[in-house]
């Protein structure tokens, strides 16, 4: 069912940076801190999305996945392995008899410039090679010319070719130029089916911001409010340290609360920020902060 | 909205730990004498109150209570500075402002957490907004010292003599900087009297001031409760009174110096009318209700404790506004986490119940968060009065708590009617995307201060002042100089 895109939310850009203050003020200390961060860790989407990525690099990517840390006992895994469809077999192999699950990005990602058929077959492909997931990309050309419908059928589509697997819809809110575009192209993108809204791409500066992931949650819990239906979010690029990862926790916490504290409902698209979250956790273990050195880059 | 109740399902899960403000660095005495002619002065009569932490109802300091005689000595020094203050040229005294202002600074931490500990304000208020607007103030007056001539073109400002002001409790060090500030850039003394439950602050600015080696007699601090006030107000020698509080009060000041020669300003109360129209960001107008009437408790003169929302939005922003009520923190004031402090006191608590318990009876539909309270001290749970009208009490008159009367309106013309509709006029806040109906309203709300599309800012170079019976004066830019000169 196509939203009525008459009616939405406005958001006012002062109003909003004057909340993102308030959440990232709170000062989260002690056995909070701790649960906080095992929390966000277990939201990583760990991604790889290079033009250089081997097979290699994707299955090193997917042991870190499943052994974050050594010694560190009583930690979570990642949630998700993100990577190219050409790597979903591999990583799906890799991460075989854990509970990570494999997403793919697709539909000509990241610029999405191409036809539907072409990104109908690039999602089948990712779903066929195991696919749990898959984070495709809108339009962003045919949204800022206002061709909303066109926007939504795609999505429609690409939902109907991922089957069982779940659908991350990527509005690259870099592009999208407001914050009340960004609300336009998240209603769209839930009514056309979406699973899960995300931020970015990570290739388009600026990616995931508090703000424009706060109007994206507001979008979330309307719908939540109007139909029950639980949508899950994930902002992606840009969260690179343990703090901006808690940062957005307490926004979710304040915003959504309980039922979307779990990474069902939420995801974080990054690579850097693990190892400084293993880096807190130790500190926390120890009492103090190991070189960078100790923590494995994969 | 009933049948949606059960929709409260976005509580927060994840709650923080203690975070509180360390108390290690302050330096508060067991007592605090009076401030006169540049010294700390035991008060004659040898009498002292104490004061209260609000937040357990423990005691903190003793506070000396200035008698007559006190007040006496105070206005005499005052005085004799008078003659040599009123002569040094402008840019000295604004090097003494300019001092004092990054003493401030310097002590911005320690003046936070007294604030805190002492009014019950949550320390991300003091820390945040409080402090850093009073050495704002400062620094605003210091550089008009010298610049009089140019605030007033081609007239010769003099100051008026003695001054006496009297602050509230709801912000005590920002009230004292509001008024001395400006006094001093124009050449006034001042005897000055905190509220008897929240002396501290000025008391410890008391101390910088006698740091920043300002010319004794300039600035005298005297304590103490009402009657204190009283001999301020009535004392002959005292040129001009400046004062914030109730609406009482004032009507008691203005008549104890009609027929005198005593000049006079008032900021008085207020019931502010915040108005949300169909086409505002919805959200960002929640948080602005949350801001206009919970900020520092709702003890705020300005605090917009009138909510109207237009009809066909009504039903979604009182959804928002209680979820948003859900997450709000109420507790120790000192914790960097908390939203919601303490009662400033226990009278003042009591005040509120009644009110509360005035509106259940008038028949209005009651909601408070469901948060918890701390067992000792004096708290409230953020409240909300659906269904309430124009008649009600709790629409009618200042609560000066976490308590918003929520009305509905159809028509520009009947909120402009019902928002004015009220013997205060201080603030208003109007929330729309549209800016000609900012325009629009801004010229027919009666009221001194009206924001738009935000609640509750304040700065030094903005004035700030009541129509009606929420007081006469402006403190605040250059409107806030007028006051405290005279010209021939």
């Amino acid at each position: 069912m196509f939203p009525n895109l008459n009616n939405l939310s406005v958001y006012d850009t002062t109003g909003v940076d004057e909340r993102i203050a308030r959440f990232c003020s709170r000062s989260i200390k002690a056995s909070s801190k701790i649960e906080g961060l095992k929390l966000a860790l277990s939201m990583i989407d760990l991604t790889t999305l290079e033009g250089k990525d081997t097979k290699g690099k994707v299955q090193q990517l997917c042991y870190k996945a499943m052994h974050p840390h050594k010694l560190l006992k009583n930690i979570p895994t990642v949630a998700a392995v993100c990577v190219y469809p050409s790597y979903v077999g591999v990583a799906k192999k890799a991460l075989d008899g854990s509970s990570i699950k494999v997403a793919s990005v697709a539909t000509a990602f990241p610029s999405g410039q191409t036809s539907l058929e072409v990104k109908i077959n690039d999602t089948k492909f990712a779903v066929d090679q195991g696919a749990d997931e898959i984070d495709m990309v809108i339009s962003r050309g045919e949204f800022l010319m206002g061709n909303y419908q066109f926007v939504f059928d795609e999505i429609a589509t690409i939902k109907e070719a991922c089957g069982k697997a779940h659908l991350k819809v990527i509005l690259e809110t870099g592009e999208l130029e407001t914050l009340d575009n960004v609300r336009k192209a998240s209603e769209i993108a839930i009514y056309a089916g979406a699973d899960f809204i995300k931020t970015s791409t990570g290739k388009i500066k600026p990616a995931a911001t508090m703000p424009v992931t706060y109007v994206m949650l507001d979008a979330i819990k309307d719908y939540y409010l109007k139909t029950g239906k639980m949508i899950g979010m994930k902002p992606a690029g840009g969260i690179s340290t343990a703090k901006i990862a808690l940062q957005y926790l307490v926004m979710l916490n304040e915003v959504l609360g309980e039922k979307w504290m779990n990474n069902s409902c939420f995801r974080i698209g990054a690579s850097s920020v693990l190892n400084d979250i293993l880096m807190q956790l130790v500190k926390a273990e120890t009492g103090m902060y190991q070189s960078p050195n100790y923590f494995s880059k994969d | 909205m009933q049948k949606k109740e059960n929709n409260t399902v976005f509580k927060a899960s994840w709650t923080y730990d203690e975070a509180p403000e360390s108390i290690d660095h302050i330096q508060l005495n067991e007592i605090y004498n009076l401030y006169i002619d540049g010294e700390f002065v035991k008060p004659a009569k040898g009498v002292y109150f104490d004061t209260f932490n609000p937040a357990n109802n423990e005691k903190i300091a003793s506070i000396a209570e200035a008698s007559d005689e006190d007040v006496d000595l105070a206005v005499k020094a005052a005085r004799k500075a008078f003659t040599s203050w009123s002569k040094l040229p402008g840019k000295v005294r604004g090097k003494y402002i300019y001092r004092i202002a990054r003493l401030i600074q310097e002590r911005s931490r320690e003046f936070a957490v007294i604030e805190s500990l002492d009014g019950g304000k949550p320390i991300r208020e003091s820390r945040d907004i409080d402090i850093p607007l009073v050495a704002n103030h400062f620094f605003y007056y210091a550089g008009w010292a010298d610049k009089l001539e140019y605030a007033f073109p081609n007239r010769t400002a003099k100051p008026l003599g003695v001054v006496g002001q009297i602050i509230p409790w709801n912000f005590p060090l920002l009230m004292a900087a509001w008024k001395l500030a400006p006094a001093l850039a124009t050449g006034n003394t001042v005897v000055l009297k905190p509220a008897e439950t929240t002396s501290l602050t000025a008391l410890k600015l008391a101390e910088i001031i006698h740091e920043s080696g300002l010319p004794k007699g300039v600035v005298n601090i005297v304590t103490g409760a009402g009657k204190t006030g009283a001999t301020i107000v009535n004392h002959p020698d005292v040129n001009k009174i400046a004062f914030t509080g109730s609406t009482g009060v004032g009507k008691y000041i203005q008549k104890a110096t009609a027929a005198t020669n005593k000049r006079l300003t008032l900021e008085l109360g207020g019931k502010g009318a915040n108005i949300i129209f169909e086409d505002a960001a919805i959200d960002q107008a929640v948080e602005g209700i949350i801001n206009a009437i919970f900020f520092n408790q709702g003890h705020v003169c300005c605090a917009g404790s009138r909510l109207f929302i237009q009809e066909s939005v009504a039903d979604l922003v009182i959804q928002k506004l209680k979820n948003r009520m859900e997450t709000l923190i109420v507790g120790n004031p000192l914790d960097k986490n908390t939203d919601i402090g303490a009662i400033n006191s226990k009278k003042q608590l009591q005040k509120i119940e009644k009110y509360i318990e005035i509106g259940i009876n008038e028949g209005g539909d009651i909601y408070q968060s469901k948060c918890k309270l701390p067992k000792n001290g004096n708290w409230c749970a953020p409240t909300l009065f659906l269904n309430v009208s124009q008649s009600h009490r709790i629409v009618q008159e200042e609560i000066f708590g976490p308590v918003l009367a929520v009305q509905t309106f159809r028509t520009i013309e009947e909120v402009i009617e019902k928002a004015n509709n009220t013997p205060y006029g201080l603030s208003a806040g109007v929330w729309t995307e549209k800016g000609s109906k900012i325009f629009h309203l801004t010229q027919k709300l009666k009221a001194g201060v009206i924001w738009g599309n935000t609640f509750n800012k304040f700065d030094a170079a903005s004035p700030f002042g009541g129509y009606k019976e929420s007081g006469f004066g402006r403190e605040g830019g250059l409107h806030g100089l007028k006051p405290y000169v005279k010209f021939d």
